[in-house]
């Protein structure tokens, strides 16, 4: 059986390098339950550190789906390999396989119900629009879907990941695999529901700001996002018309003699200038998909969050119904009817129960009340555990965040900066050029 | 010297910063020769019953004897400027006028009376009087003088006088539609030349004249997406506690650089546009003059054919075309002579007006350039800070 209950946490807050060769280690037996106090993977020992891991290519596929209708669909060619340490130098072997874009949704959702406390890393998007064939979408995706199997493999806990490996290395037979485990039947479909609000009466204040917090991320990068890609659009035009100039000037330059040169060659600068967005913007795409990553973690961030809020209820609605049998047991010993009830009142008129039968239920309700506050007190644990390990995670997780968020701030820079240095030349060599007209 | 002190004593209503020197005309005889000094400036609305319209004060000051005084302050209305413009036409029809602000511009959405709408008038009207006192003949044009230096109740009595204009536009147009054709045959190569030139030159200023508007539209529809852009980065801040800094330092370098935007547009609007707009009116100015030549030229081809069709009043028509052809000679000569000056003070202007859009640009790239750098520099500094933090146990 997998072992799948959630380990608790230590917090290694290291960011993540660049991959340092190591040897690769054998995988843990999958017998017994690990220990509790068992520590998490150390940065050193992450999946990420062993082994290169790509999506080297995509391709158009078309087959036969569940329903026996011909669809087209593209897969993606996972290669890993191990990295040997650097006094061995040898080259392990490039082992690959194919998968398709549900086959990483399976295993997302896998790893989002087995890890209920854990950020789980987000997919690049579903849909962008009607064309999922079109080149531009599918190398962006390509990109998404390497950096998601980069940030599974470097995360502490979800790098041990049994099916997660199987992800990675075994093609055939991962699907039955992944249902074996049976996780579906623990996925909440109370969680689908994302607007239920569930009437939780101690709320953890941080998991509540948690979530409000996730929140806002969301909703600020989605509009910065939205306007980014307006600016960008306009800066295409901007550019784009200055090629216009190169034409007209060339046109012109051959009516003129002591004028044609300097214009003729203004023009060819112009035609640079206008030519160089494309590369430009292509640039920025990439900052833009760095936010979005964010845009979408932010959702896992809030996942965490429901999931307590959900346990917490289960909580809470426990131990209320613990209360009220122990109630109703204290009612049924002495005798006292505190609260009206429709079972008291039809026995009062049609007469009062024999001992005996008071006896059995009593003792019903004491076995269903020690049972009661078995699972309360089980509940109370995993819930403990949970806010532990989830708070480790959510640490880990906010230091990531602001490494990443400020690296890609940085690298915003960087584009700008080399956006105008650009310009600066293309005007300098234009002006020389006009100032020859 | 006199004559110095005051040139030198005159300031101009209108400064004169470096930045509008691009606007001004070249002066062909360099400043200490110019005796002429004209501005125009203080526009003021005049509401009647009938109408409502605006004067402009001309204040022209001078060293020439054959002005009564050095000094000349008056008012005129885009009217008068309207009269002055035909009058030189009339008088010297193969001379190249310099153009006017149009009348009402529809395109730019401008109200008739905004300030922005005026003070663009101003600046052309300014330039329009300059470039004729800037003229070698049209500088000495009386009604020039007339122009510059009669009072109103001068003005309007001394334009009475004289064949009215749509007497005048009537004779132009008949002998235009009669004579063009002939004159073509006829046409000295020097001036097929300048017709092909001036057919090529006008598409392309006209190009050139959408260009630079599209690109203005487009620099602002820009510059208004940003203003929104950077403000978000500041919102954004609000949540966040480790990179609140880094975010609120990108917004205010999105707002610096919306700025330097904004600059990038005004210089556009100051001097590319108008300029690009002249020479527009100047391409329609030239093809006239050409047309004007042409029919000069038609008067005297149509009378040497009819004199080979007559056998007597040879002697009368001999004088005719004799006359006629000084009248030809005399008008090529000035032709040939001003589109040599038009073409080197052309040259001239797109020179410099290109290589001040070219500044322009570069100006707004080092700017930008430089607020980057600088929040580079501070995000790198931060960061080995915290790297020197997450060090120590």
């Amino acid at each position: 059986m997998e072992s799948t209950e959630p380990e608790p946490s230590g917090s290694r807050p290291e960011e993540e390098e660049e991959e340092e060769e190591e040897e690769e280690e054998e995988e843990e037996d999958d017998g017994a339950l690990p220990p509790p106090e068992q520590p998490l993977a150390a940065m050193e020992d992450c999946l990420a550190k062993k082994m290169e891991i790509t999506v080297s290519e995509a391709e158009k596929r078309t087959g036969r789906n569940a329903m026996n209708i011909q669809e087209t669909y593209t897969a993606y060619l996972i290669e890993t390999r191990a990295v040997e340490s650097q006094s061995e130098g040898q080259c392990a072997p490039v082992e690959s396989l194919w998968r398709r874009y549900s086959e990483f949704e399976l295993l997302r959702n896998y790893l989002s119900v087995t890890y209920p406390h854990i950020v789980v890393p987000p997919l690049p998007e579903k849909r962008l629009s009607a064309d999922n064939m079109d080149p531009d979408f599918v190398e962006r995706r390509r990109i998404g879907l390497e950096n998601f199997l980069l940030r599974v493999a470097s995360h502490p806990v979800l790098c041990q990941d049994k099916i997660f490996y199987a992800f990675l290395m075994q093609e055939g037979g991962w699907k039955e695999m992944v249902n074996e485990t049976g996780f579906q039947l623990k996925a909440d479909s109370r969680l689908k529901a994302l607007n239920a609000t569930f009437r939780v009466k101690n709320p953890d204040k941080r998991f509540t700001e948690l979530k409000h917090y996730s929140d806002e991320l969301q909703s600020v990068i989605s509009h910065l996002l939205r306007v980014r890609a307006r600016v960008a659009d306009r800066l295409y035009g901007v550019y784009k018309v200055h090629g216009n100039y190169g034409r007209v000037f060339s046109e012109w330059s051959a009516i003129e003699k002591e004028m044609g040169d300097g214009l003729q060659s203004a023009g060819h600068h112009m035609d640079v200038y206008a030519a160089s967005i494309d590369d430009i913007l292509e640039e920025e795409e990439h900052y833009a998909d760095q936010l979005k990553e964010y845009l979408f973690y932010a959702e896992a961030l809030r996942a965490v969050c429901r999931k307590h809020e959900l346990m917490q209820y289960d909580l809470e609605m426990a131990a209320q119904d613990l209360t009220s049998k122990k109630q109703q047991c204290e009612e049924l010993a002495t005798g006292t009817v505190r609260t009206f009830s429709l079972k008291g009142m039809t026995s009062k008129l049609f007469g009062q129960e024999t001992p005996e039968q008071r006896e059995a239920k009593i003792k019903v309700l004491e076995e269903q009340i020690q049972e009661g506050e078995e699972q309360l007190k089980s509940k109370n644990l995993e819930g403990r555990d949970f806010v532990k390990s989830a708070w480790a995670d959510i640490e880990r997780f906010k230091e990531q965040k602001n490494h990443d968020l400020k690296e890609a701030l940085i690298s915003y820079a960087v584009m700008q900066i080399s956006m105008c240095k650009k310009g600066i030349q293309v005007w300098t060599n234009a002006k020389e050029c006009f100032s020859k007209m | 010297d006199a004559s110095l002190t005051e040139v030198n004593s005159f300031s101009p209503s209108v400064p004169i910063s470096p930045s509008s020197m691009i606007n001004q005309y070249k002066f062909e005889d360099g400043p200490e020769l110019r005796d002429l000094f004209i501005t125009v400036d203080d526009p003021e609305s005049h509401i009647t019953a009938i109408e409502t319209f605006i004067t402009y004060r001309v204040v022209t000051k001078t060293t020439r004897g054959e002005f009564d005084s050095s000094e000349y302050e008056v008012r005129r209305r885009y009217q008068d400027f309207l009269w002055l413009k035909s009058k030189l036409e009339e008088a010297h029809p193969t001379l190249i006028i310099p153009p006017l602000p149009e009348k009402f511009i529809m395109k730019g959405m401008v109200e008739r009376f905004s300030d922005e709408f005026i003070e663009t008038r101003r600046k052309a009207l300014h330039k329009f009087l300059n470039r004729i006192a800037d003229h070698p003949t049209l500088t000495f044009n009386e009604d020039f003088k007339i122009f510059l230096t009669a009072q109103a109740w001068e003005l309007s009595s001394h334009k009475k006088q004289g064949p009215g204009l749509l007497s005048r536009m009537g004779q132009t147009v008949r002998a235009v539609a009669s004579s063009v054709r002939g004159a073509v045959k006829n046409r000295p190569e020097m001036f097929t030349e300048m017709n092909n030139y001036m057919e090529t030159f006008s598409q392309k200023i006209n190009l050139l004249d959408k260009i630079a508007h599209r690109i203005y539209k487009e620099e602002r529809d820009y510059f208004n997406e940003m203003k929104e852009y950077g403000p978000i980065h500041t919102l954004w801040s609000a949540s966040e506690e480790d990179i609140a800094d880094s975010l609120k330092g990108l917004a205010s370098c999105i707002e610096r650089c919306c700025r330097a935007t904004e600059r990038r547009m005004a210089g556009l609007s100051e001097h590319l546009l108008p300029i690009l707009h002249e020479y527009v009116l100047y391409s329609e100015i030239l093809t006239g003059v050409l047309k004007r030549r042409d029919q000069i030229q038609g008067e005297l081809d149509s009378k040497v054919d009819a004199l080979a069709n007559k056998k007597t009043e040879k002697d009368l028509f001999s004088e005719e075309i004799g006359k006629l052809e000084d009248k030809v000679e005399r008008a090529n000569n000035a032709l040939k002579a001003d589109w040599d000056r038009w073409k080197q003070n052309m040259q001239w202007d797109m020179r410099s007006t290109f290589t001040n859009v070219a500044e322009n640009n570069l100006r707004y790239y080092e700017e930008c350039l430089a607020t980057w750098e600088s929040f580079l520099a501070s995000q790198t500094v931060d960061l080995r800070v915290d790297e020197d933090s997450e060090d120590r146990p």
